[in-house]
C-alpha cells in the first residue's frame, strides 16, 4: 500500500466518517453501535468495489462514492490508504451510507490549508497515545430522515446503501443550525483532547453540516447538496477540460437542467411545433403526387415541363456570389412545381426572393395558358363595380338631405377635380405582362398579386417603405398609396422588372417587322422572340461594355404604364410632369404630352446616371479561371438585381439569362425629386437636346437615342457584327 | 461568423441571398487560417463585403484572447492578400460624415469635398479623404451600431477579460425571439444607466453588454424565423445587408455584412 500521495488527502479524516470497532464503541453512543455489524458487510461490498486489499480488519476506509463509478481512483486510493496507515490498529469502518464523500471534496478546498497539519499532528499524537477516542467521535452519518430520499437524488451507480435513522440527540449547544460550517477543521473535532465531555461532537458537526446543506432554497425544492452531488456528477461523467474553468457556467447549467427536464418520449416538444409542421408541409413536396405507374409519370416527367431549370440558374448565380443556399434553391423548385400542377400556367420562373420585416416573399413570374385568365380578372372587375355602384346612391341621398336643409346658405362647392384616373394596362400587356404569385416559404400557398394599375406605380414610386411579410398589411405612407401591401408588392415588382430585366444583345430580337413605328409613339413593339441564330458573345466582350446588354421589359413611362393613354381630360398634369423633369418651359419635342420612353430591346449604355455613378456594374465571376467564368451585371439602383451570362460553347444557344432580384423594397441612392427617379431620366435624356445636357462622365455612351431607330438599328447592327469572321451579309432590304 | 465554421455559418446566412462563389470561399478558408498563424490571433472572423463599383472589399477582423478588446480589421480585394487596416478613430469618424455615395473599390482611391470656411476669407478648403480612411470608419460604425452576439456566449472572468464560453449550449426557443436576448457585441454603453431592480436581476458574468431592446430607432431590427423554427435570423433595417443568423439549442452564430456600406437613414419613413 505505498502510496506516496498520502500525505495531501489527510484532510479526509476530518470529515470522514468513522465508527469506532467494536471494541471502542464502550465510550460511544448507542448510536453507531447498532450500526457497526451491519455495516461490516457492507463495508465488504464497498470494498471489493475499492478492490482493497485487507478484508474488513483493517479499517475500511473507501471513500463511498455514492455517485458513480466515474471515481478519481487516486484519491479514493489515497484516502484509504491513509486510513488504513493511519488506524492500522482501530478498525474503523465508515459508514456504508453517508455519502460525505462528496462534501469532503469541497470541504477539502476550504480547509486544506488550515486542517492538514494539524490534523495530521493531532492525529499522530492520539495514535501514539493510543486513544480511541479521536476516531470514535465522528459520527458518520446523518440519519436524518431526508436521508432514504438522498437516494434518488443520487446518480445511478451507486451501491446499495442503507441510510439509518436519526436516533441520536446529544445536546450539541455549540452549532447553531443556521451558521454556516464549512471548514471542519474549525470544528470542535479539532479538540482532540479527551476533555470533551460530548459524545461526538465531531458527528454532530458533520450531521448539523449535512442537514444544513440539504435545506432547500427558498424559492425551489433543490437544496444545495443535491445540486453539488449532481453537479459533481456532471462533471465526472463528461469530463471536460480544464473545468475549474468554466465551474461557474457548469454551476448555472446544472441547475438550469434540474428545473428543465426533458420530456418524456411520449410528448412532443411544444416550442418545436413550428419546426416540424413546416418540415411536414415541405415534405408534401419531395412526395410525387398521385398513384399511378411509376414508369409513366418518369415518361411524362422527361417531356417538356413548363418549370424552369432552377438548379443550373441557382449554380450560375452563385457563380455571381449570390443566392439563396442551394437545398433552398431546390426547395423552390419543388414548390414552383408544385404551383404549376395547381395553376394553369403556361410559362414560368422563378422571379426572386424579398425580404420583408417579419416574413420574406418568394415570387414567382408566371404566364398562364391562353383564355385562363380572363374569368378571374371579370371576377375582380364586378367586385369592383359592384362596390363602386353601392357608393354612388349614397353619395345621391347625402345631396338630397342637403338640398333640404340648406336652402338659403348654400356650401359654395368646390371646384377641384381629381386628376382623371388613369387605365389600367389590359393584362398581358405592359406592366402586367405576366402575373406573379407570392409565398413565404417553399411548401406554403402560393397567393396571386393583383395587376397593378398606374396609380400604384406613381405612388410607388415616391415612397420607401419596407415589407412586413404579410400581403393584406396596409401601407401607411406619405403621399398615400392607394392599396394594401399586396399591392405595393406588385408595384415594386414591377418597376424592378422594367428596370433590371437584361439580356445579352442579341438574344432576342423583334419577331416581325412592322412598318411605321414611329406612329405609334413610344411603345414601339412589346413583343420580342429568342433569336435562334443567337452564337453567344464572348464573356469578356459583355464584362467590357455595357453596349451589349439590353433591356427585354418594356420602360414604364411616368404616368405609370408601359404604353401612353391619353386620358379623356386635357392632360395638365402631365405637361407639368415633364415640365417639372426638365427645368425648362420650352419643349423641344413636337408632341409634348405624349411619353415617350426608351424602346424595348435598348442597350444598358443608354442607362442614365444616378449621382454620377453608372446604374450598372460588370463583374467576372472568377478571375482565377476566367475561361469558365460568367459574366455578372449587377444593378447599382436596385441592390440586389442580378443577371449573368455565358458563353456558349458550343453552336447551340446555350447562353441563359437570369434576373434575379432580392431586395429590401428601397430605392436606392434616388433622392426624392422626380427628376433622378430612373424612369423619368430615361425621358428626361430623350427631351431635351444635346447641348442642354452635362456630359455625362463613365462608361464609354454609345450614339445616343434618338427616335430614329431604323436607321440605329442598321448601324448597331452592323457594328456588332464586326466580330464575326464571315463577311458582312448583304442587309435585307426591308431594315 | 467564425473562420473555423465557415461553410456552415455561410449556408446558414445564405437566407438574406448574398453569399460566396465557390472561389472565393476556398480561398477564404486558406488564406484566414494563415492570418491567424502570422498575427498570432485567437480567432478569425470573416467580416463580411463591401460592394464597390470597381471591386469588392472583403473584410476579416482578428480578436484576441480578450474578446472586447480593440479588434484589428484586415482587407483583401481577391481573399488570398491581406492588408491590415489602421485603427478608427473620432476625428477620421467625423470627416467621413462628409462622404456620400458608394465605395469604388479601389482603396487609393480619393473623395473630395469642400469644407466652405465661414469666418476666414479664403477659398473653400478641399479636403481629400482617402477610400482606405473611409472603409475604417464604416466598419468602425457597422461593428459599433450593429454586431451582435447571443446572450451567454460570451462571459466575463472575475478578473475582467472576456472570454468564449465554452458551455455556451445555444438559446432556447423562448428566448430565441425576444431582442434581450442578444447583446451588442461591443464596450457596454447603456449598463450604467440602468436601474437597481433591473441590475438584481441581470448575472455579472453574463449580462455585461448592451442588449439590443434599447436600439434607437426601435423596430430596427428585423427578426424572423426561418425552416419552421430552426433558424433565427436578425437583419439590421439601419445597416441593409446586415445579417446574424442563431440555431437555437446549438452553438452556432454570427454575422455577416454583404451591403455596399451606407447608412439607411431614411429608416424612420420606411418603418
Amino acid at each position: 500500500m505505498g502510496d506516496p500521495s498520502e500525505a495531501p488527502s489527510r484532510q479526509y479524516t476530518n470529515p470522514r466518517s468513522f465508527q469506532g470497532p467494536d471494541g471502542r464503541r464502550s465510550q460511544e453512543s448507542s448510536q453507531p453501535q447498532a450500526a457497526v455489524p451491519e455495516e461490516v458487510p457492507q463495508m465488504l461490498l464497498s470494498q471489493q468495489r475499492g478492490s482493497q486489499g485487507p478484508p474488513s480488519g483493517l479499517p475500511q476506509t473507501n471513500l463511498r462514492w455514492s455517485q458513480g463509478a466515474s471515481l478519481p481512483e487516486n484519491e479514493n486510493w489515497q484516502t484509504s490508504q491513509i486510513f488504513q496507515a493511519a488506524e492500522a490498529p482501530m478498525g474503523h469502518s465508515e459508514h456504508p451510507g453517508f455519502p460525505l464523500g462528496f462534501q469532503t471534496h469541497a470541504y477539502m478546498e476550504d480547509s486544506r490549508t488550515l486542517a492538514s497539519e494539524h490534523t495530521t499532528n493531532l492525529m499522530l499524537q492520539q495514535l501514539q497515545q493510543g486513544q480511541g477516542s479521536l476516531f470514535q467521535q465522528l459520527e458518520p452519518t446523518y440519519h436524518s430522515p431526508g436521508a432514504s430520499f438522498l437516494s434518488q437524488f443520487d446518480s445511478s451507480q451507486r451501491e446499495d446503501q442503507h441510510f439509518r435513522p436519526s436516533t441520536q440527540h446529544s445536546p450539541y449547544p455549540r452549532d447553531d443550525p443556521g451558521s454556516p460550517r464549512f471548514s471542519f477543521s474549525e470544528q470542535g473535532f479539532l479538540y482532540y483532547s479527551p476533555e470533551v465531555p460530548e459524545p461526538q461532537p465531531r458527528d454532530l458537526a458533520v450531521q448539523n453540516a449535512k442537514a444544513y446543506l440539504l435545506q432547500t432554497s427558498v424559492g425551489s425544492d433543490l437544496s444545495l447538496y443535491e445540486h453539488l452531488v449532481n453537479l459533481l456528477t456532471k462533471i465526472l461523467n463528461q469530463r471536460p477540460e480544464d473545468p475549474l474553468s468554466i465551474l461557474e457556467s457548469l454551476n448555472r447549467t446544472t441547475q438550469w437542467e434540474w428545473f428543465h427536464r426533458k420530456l418524456d418520449t411520449l410528448r412532443d416538444d411544444p416550442e418545436m411545433q413550428p419546426a416540424y409542421e413546416m418540415a411536414e408541409k415541405q415534405k408534401a413536396l419531395f412526395i410525387q403526387g398521385g398513384g399511378g405507374d411509376r414508369e409513366q409519370e418518369m415518361e411524362e416527367e422527361m417531356m417538356e415541363t413548363v418549370v424552369p431549370n432552377i438548379m443550373e440558374s441557382a449554380f450560375h448565380l452563385e457563380q455571381a456570389s449570390v443566392g439563396l443556399s442551394s437545398d433552398e434553391s431546390f426547395r423552390i423548385y419543388l414548390a414552383l412545381k408544385q404551383l404549376v400542377q395547381q395553376q394553369p400556367v403556361h410559362t414560368c420562373r422563378f422571379w426572386g426572393k424579398i425580404l420583408g420585416l417579419r416574413s420574406s416573399y418568394l415570387v414567382a413570374e408566371v404566364e398562364f395558358r391562353e383564355g385562363e385568365e380572363e374569368e378571374e380578372e371579370e371576377e375582380g372587375e364586378e367586385l369592383l363595380l359592384e362596390g363602386a355602384e353601392a357608393l354612388e346612391p349614397h353619395g345621391g341621398e347625402e345631396e338630397g338631405e342637403e338640398d333640404e336643409e340648406k336652402v338659403v346658405d348654400v356650401v359654395p362647392k368646390p371646384q377641384w377635380k381629381p386628376p382623371p384616373v388613369v387605365p389600367k394596362e389590359e393584362s398581358r400587356t405592359g406592366a402586367n405582362k405576366y402575373l406573379y404569385f407570392v409565398c413565404t416559404e417553399p411548401g406554403r400557398q402560393w397567393t396571386r398579386l393583383p395587376h397593378v394599375t398606374p396609380a400604384q406605380i406613381v405612388c410607388a414610386r415616391k415612397i420607401r417603405k419596407f415589407f412586413t411579410g404579410h400581403l393584406d398589411a396596409p401601407v401607411i405612407s406619405y403621399p398615400p398609396f392607394p392599396g394594401n401591401e399586396a399591392n405595393y408588392l406588385r408595384a415594386q415588382i414591377a418597376r424592378i422588372s422594367a428596370a433590371t430585366h437584361i439580356s445579352p444583345l442579341g438574344f432576342y430580337q423583334f419577331g416581325e417587322e412592322e412598318g411605321d413605328e414611329e406612329d405609334e409613339g413610344g411603345a414601339g413593339r412589346d413583343s420580342f422572340e429568342e433569336n435562334p441564330d443567337f452564337e453567344g458573345i464572348p464573356v469578356l466582350e459583355l464584362v467590357d461594355s455595357l453596349a451589349n446588354w439590353v433591356h427585354h421589359t418594356q420602360h414604364i413611362l411616368p404616368q405609370g404604364r408601359c404604353t401612353w393613354v391619353n386620358p379623356l381630360q386635357k392632360t395638365e398634369e402631365e405637361e407639368e410632369e415633364l415640365r417639372e423633369e426638365e427645368e425648362k418651359a420650352d419643349q423641344v419635342l413636337e408632341e409634348v404630352e405624349q411619353e415617350i420612353g426608351p424602346p424595348l430591346l435598348t442597350p444598358l449604355s443608354e442607362d442614365a446616371e444616378i449621382m454620377n455613378m453608372s446604374p450598372w456594374t460588370t463583374r467576372l465571376s472568377c478571375s482565377l479561371c476566367p475561361q469558365y467564368s460568367v459574366a455578372v451585371v449587377r444593378s447599382n439602383l436596385w441592390p440586389g438585381a442580378y443577371a449573368y451570362a455565358s458563353e456558349s460553347l458550343g453552336t447551340s444557344t446555350s447562353a441563359g439569362v437570369t434576373s434575379t432580384a432580392r431586395t429590401t423594397s428601397t430605392r436606392p441612392c434616388q433622392p426624392q425629386s422626380s427628376r433622378s427617379t430612373r424612369v423619368a431620366r430615361r425621358s428626361w435624356r430623350w427631351a431635351t437636346p444635346r447641348w442642354r445636357r452635362s456630359r455625362p462622365c463613365g462608361l464609354p455612351r454609345s450614339r445616343l437615342w434618338r427616335p430614329q431607330r431604323r436607321r440605329r438599328r442598321t448601324r448597331r447592327k452592323r457594328r456588332t457584327r464586326t466580330w464575326r469572321t464571315k463577311a458582312l451579309q448583304p442587309l435585307p432590304p426591308s431594315r | 461568423m467564425d473562420a473555423e465554421s465557415l461553410l456552415l455559418s455561410l449556408e446558414l446566412a445564405a437566407g438574406s441571398g448574398l453569399g460566396l462563389s465557390p472561389d472565393r470561399r476556398a480561398a477564404l478558408l486558406t488564406s484566414l487560417q494563415l492570418v491567424k498563424r502570422d498575427y498570432r490571433y485567437d480567432r478569425v472572423l470573416f467580416w463580411g463585403r463591401i460592394l464597390g463599383i470597381v471591386a469588392d472589399y472583403y473584410i476579416a477582423q482578428g480578436l484576441s484572447e480578450d474578446q472586447l478588446a480593440p479588434r484589428k480589421t484586415l482587407y483583401s480585394l481577391n481573399c488570398i492578400e491581406w492588408s491590415l487596416l489602421p485603427p478608427a478613430t473620432e476625428e477620421r469618424a467625423t470627416q467621413m460624415a462628409m462622404v456620400k455615395g458608394r465605395f469604388m473599390g479601389d482603396p487609393s482611391h480619393e473623395y473630395e469635398h469642400t469644407e466652405f470656411q465661414k469666418m476666414t476669407a479664403e477659398d473653400d478648403v478641399v479636403v481629400q479623404v482617402k477610400e482606405e480612411t473611409r472603409l475604417v470608419s464604416v466598419i468602425d460604425q457597422i461593428d459599433k451600431a450593429v454586431a451582435i452576439i447571443p446572450r451567454g456566449a460570451l462571459f466575463k472572468t472575475p478578473f475582467g477579460p472576456v472570454h468564449v464560453n465554452r458551455t455556451f449550449e445555444g438559446l432556447p426557443l423562448s428566448e430565441a425571439r425576444k431582442l434581450s436576448s442578444y447583446f451588442h457585441f461591443r464596450e457596454p454603453v447603456g449598463l450604467k444607466n440602468k436601474t437597481l431592480l433591473e441590475k438584481a436581476d441581470l448575472d455579472p458574468s453574463l449580462d455585461f453588454l448592451d442588449s439590443l431592446e434599447h436600439d434607437i430607432p426601435k423596430g430596427s431590427w428585423s427578426i424572423q424565423m426561418e425552416r419552421g423554427n430552426s433558424l433565427v435570423v436578425l437583419r439590421s433595417l439601419l445597416w441593409p445587408g446586415f445579417t446574424f443568423f442563431h440555431t437555437p439549442r446549438t452553438r452556432n452564430h454570427g454575422y455577416i455584412y454583404v451591403g455596399t456600406g451606407e447608412k439607411n437613414m431614411d429608416l424612420p419613413f420606411m418603418l
